[in-house]
């Protein structure tokens, strides 16, 4: 197949308004009362910029040939998603262009579009049309599809019988089995146990192969190195690198740590979807017998420590443990409570994590921290802290050095014969 | 293969687009089907009863009516039982009020979707209109076989009945537009709909005739689509009375203005649904 332009973008804008009616709904009182303010703020400045606007994306110009698979990656409120709804028709550009050539899908969160009253069978149908397949095709392509999936028992019950794997897997089947000419895909391999997930990993790159076009999203940067052979980092909504995938990641990780040394109040990056009446202010796993801040060794005692701006009641905290590719390896959820979990008045706005033995065996780690009050999201932040892993002793056994295969320590104790 | 790849420029839009672009509705063809057919398996399930309900809610309304203001107030119904009287009107009007109330929540309802996938958003209260229909299609055999075992029988006026049905669509998707439209930014109209819908009820001429309304109020009382729609029911399917031509033709100019103020507003403020909903 010869190559051509399949996307290509120039000066590609998208504008949010902030506030009350850009955060989520409006009344029509708020926009009565805004109408009411609007003159008198005109006469009180006139030339001033309007500050609750912010550009997503800005000035963006892209060229995609045919056959690419192109890793998006940057931080939260980078402008990756806001590229793929706007390469997906779901909103508009505020200026600029993209030119698009041949039919586009898009796998943003795969089953959005299933009902839970109809059937599996139903669904199927359903959601492939929403996802731009023709009837025909969903037809021909029927049985693959549930195979994929691996509901046949199933296929007549409701939807909303179904576990969530059970419909995650079937939501990625039907995605997996669209054929369009541009794929654009958001955070979609994360459903199933794991032997779906290398399931899913291996259709992903049998698409990428077969000549298809594709916009990949993930904060799973071993799945972006192993899928993609081009990568673009986005920063602010520009494209702040542009070329072969593991130097961008490279220049992502750098910038990464680079973020995590400033204060983090001053991050912008945060997760948008928080109220942010209290805000992440520091994290840092430390050392339980040392006192050293990041810097911990493998299976002796540690304490993550969570500081926030303002102490709000009911404080939970969420903190995801990635390597050093993005890959997560484990979560620490304080709504999922144990006996020895306690509210302490005495804290004052932190929260800590105490961790008796740290399972990990030496390298770097990073921490994504999620807060959450009266569970209602706050804030969130990726990359919040880095931390080294110190090769250390677990149960009396010399761990493993650094370059090691894998990041689990696990404890353990071995039977062998004379 | 190259060439039969259209490239299609993404840029933002002035003035008017998609809703009246009849290509773009085509080529979705498959999506609109899947999501009428959605909204009409889905309409009744896990209820006991069922399409009953289709049926049920005019008929109840036939009863309430029939007691308060036909045996109770009195009110004329043109030498007509009051209950056929009444069901007769019931029967588009339910569908006319449902179309509207459903419609106008249907972005609002399917936000996971609107954000997540572009298809053309005139999809989701015109489903909910198709979905009615079948609901409009039952009451009526229903409200036959009502006419017919009351001893009466509808005329060949009856043929009037797919017009009447057409200012009735008209009207209600030109009215769960617009409503769904400003749904997706202001909430406020949940609370306003269910509400003038009931007001609407009172200002058609469900319980009482428009003959009891004096002129000119009565002719300009058609300026409401529903006026010519609901006596044109009673005519069409009652074999009685005459043929209430100017009430219908006024409410079916004015269902083509609702109609088309309805998809105009709707398709000017459509590309910003993703960002509000």
């Amino acid at each position: 197949m010869s190559t051509h332009t399949a996307i290509q973008t120039h000066e590609l804008g998208k504008r949010y308004t902030l506030g009350v009616s850009g955060r989520g709904y409006g009344t029509l009182r708020e926009s009565i009362a805004e109408a009411i303010k609007k003159p008198l703020r005109r006469r009180n400045s006139s030339s001033e910029p309007r500050s609750d606007q912010l550009w997503a994306l800005r000035d963006l110009s892209l060229k995609i040939d045919s056959g690419e698979v192109v890793g998006l990656v940057g931080h939260n409120g980078a402008g990756k998603s806001t590229l793929l709804k706007i390469l997906s028709r779901i909103t508009e550009p505020s200026s600029g262009h993209a030119d698009v050539t041949g039919r586009v899908g898009s796998l943003l969160e795969v089953g959005t579009g299933f009902h839970p009253e109809l059937t599996g069978r139903e669904n199927i149908f359903l959601n492939g049309a929403i996802l731009g397949m023709r009837r025909s095709e969903i037809r021909a392509r029927f049985d693959e599809i549930v195979s994929f999936a691996e509901i046949d028992r199933f296929l007549d019950t409701p939807v909303k019988r179904y576990s969530s794997g059970m419909s995650g897997r079937l939501a990625f089947a039907v995605a997996a089995h669209l054929e369009p000419e541009i794929l654009l895909v958001d955070e979609v391999l994360a459903v199933g146990d794991a032997s779906f997930q290398r399931k899913s990993l291996a259709k992903m790159s049998e698409v990428a192969r077969a000549g298809r076009t594709v916009l990949f999203v993930s904060h799973n940067l071993a799945i972006i190195q192993a899928l993609c052979q081009r990568g673009i980092l986005l920063e602010r909504g520009r494209a702040q690198a542009d070329g072969p995938v593991s130097e961008i990641l490279d220049h992502y990780l750098a910038g990464l740590e680079r973020a995590s040394v400033a204060d983090l109040i001053e991050r912008e990056d945060r997760d948008g979807r928080g109220w942010q009446h209290t805000l992440l202010k520091k994290v840092e796993m430390v050392d339980a017998s040392s006192g050293q801040k990041n810097a911990v060794v493998g299976g002796r005692p540690a304490k993550l420590v969570v500081e926030v701006t303002e102490l709000l009641p009911g404080l939970e905290c969420r903190v995801t443990i990635a390597n050093s590719f993005g890959q997560p390896i484990s979560v620490l959820d304080s709504e999922i409570s144990a006996p020895a979990d306690a509210r302490d008045p005495e804290l004052g706005p932190r929260i800590e994590c105490e961790i008796p033995i740290v399972p990990l065996l030496p390298g770097r780690y990073r921490l994504d921290v999620g807060l959450k009050a009266n569970s209602v999201i706050q804030d969130g932040l990726q990359a919040a802290a880095f931390f080294d892993v110190e090769p250390g002793v677990m149960e009396g056994r010399q761990m493993a050095g650094e370059g090691s295969e894998g990041s689990v320590a696990f404890p353990h104790c071995w039977r062998l014969p004379p | 293969m190259l060439d039969r790849m259209e490239t299609f420029r993404l840029q933002p839009t002035r003035g008017f687009s998609r809703v009246l672009a009849p290509r773009e509705l085509w080529r979705y063809r498959d999506l609109a089907a899947q999501i009428a057919l959605r909204d009409i398996t889905v309409r009744y399930r896990q209820t006991a009863l069922g399409g009953a309900w289709a049926v049920l809610q005019p008929l109840g309304f036939m009863v309430v009516f029939s007691l308060i203001f036909g045996a109770a107030a009195g009110i004329s119904s043109n030498g007509i039982p009051y209950p056929l009287f009444s069901l007769a009107a019931l029967v588009p009007w339910t569908f006319f009020a449902t179309a509207v109330l459903l419609g106008s929540d249907s972005l609002v309802a399917n936000a996971a979707l609107v954000s997540k996938i572009y298809f053309p958003r005139i999809f989701m209260p015109a489903g909910v209109i198709v979905a009615g229909f079948v609901d409009l299609m039952i009451s009526f055999v229903i409200l036959m076989i009502i006419v017919f075992a009351w001893g009466w029988a509808p005329s060949l006026a009856i043929l009037a009945l797919p017009l009447l049905v057409a200012i009735a669509v008209a009207a209600a998707l030109g009215t769960a537009a617009a409503l769904s439209a400003i749904n997706v930014r202001y909430r406020d109209v949940r609370y306003v709909v269910p509400f003038s819908i009931q007001m609407w009820l009172f200002a058609s001429p469900v319980v009482y005739a428009s003959s009891e309304i004096p002129e000119p109020w009565q002719t300009l009382s058609a300026l409401n689509p529903m006026v010519g729609v609901v006596e044109g029911f009673r005519w069409a399917t009652l074999g009685t009375g005459d043929a209430p031509w100017d009430l219908i033709g006024i409410s079916a100019a004015a269902a083509v203005v609702f109609l088309v103020a309805g998809l105009a507003y709707f398709d000017r403020v459509e590309r910003a649904f993703a960002d509000y909903v």
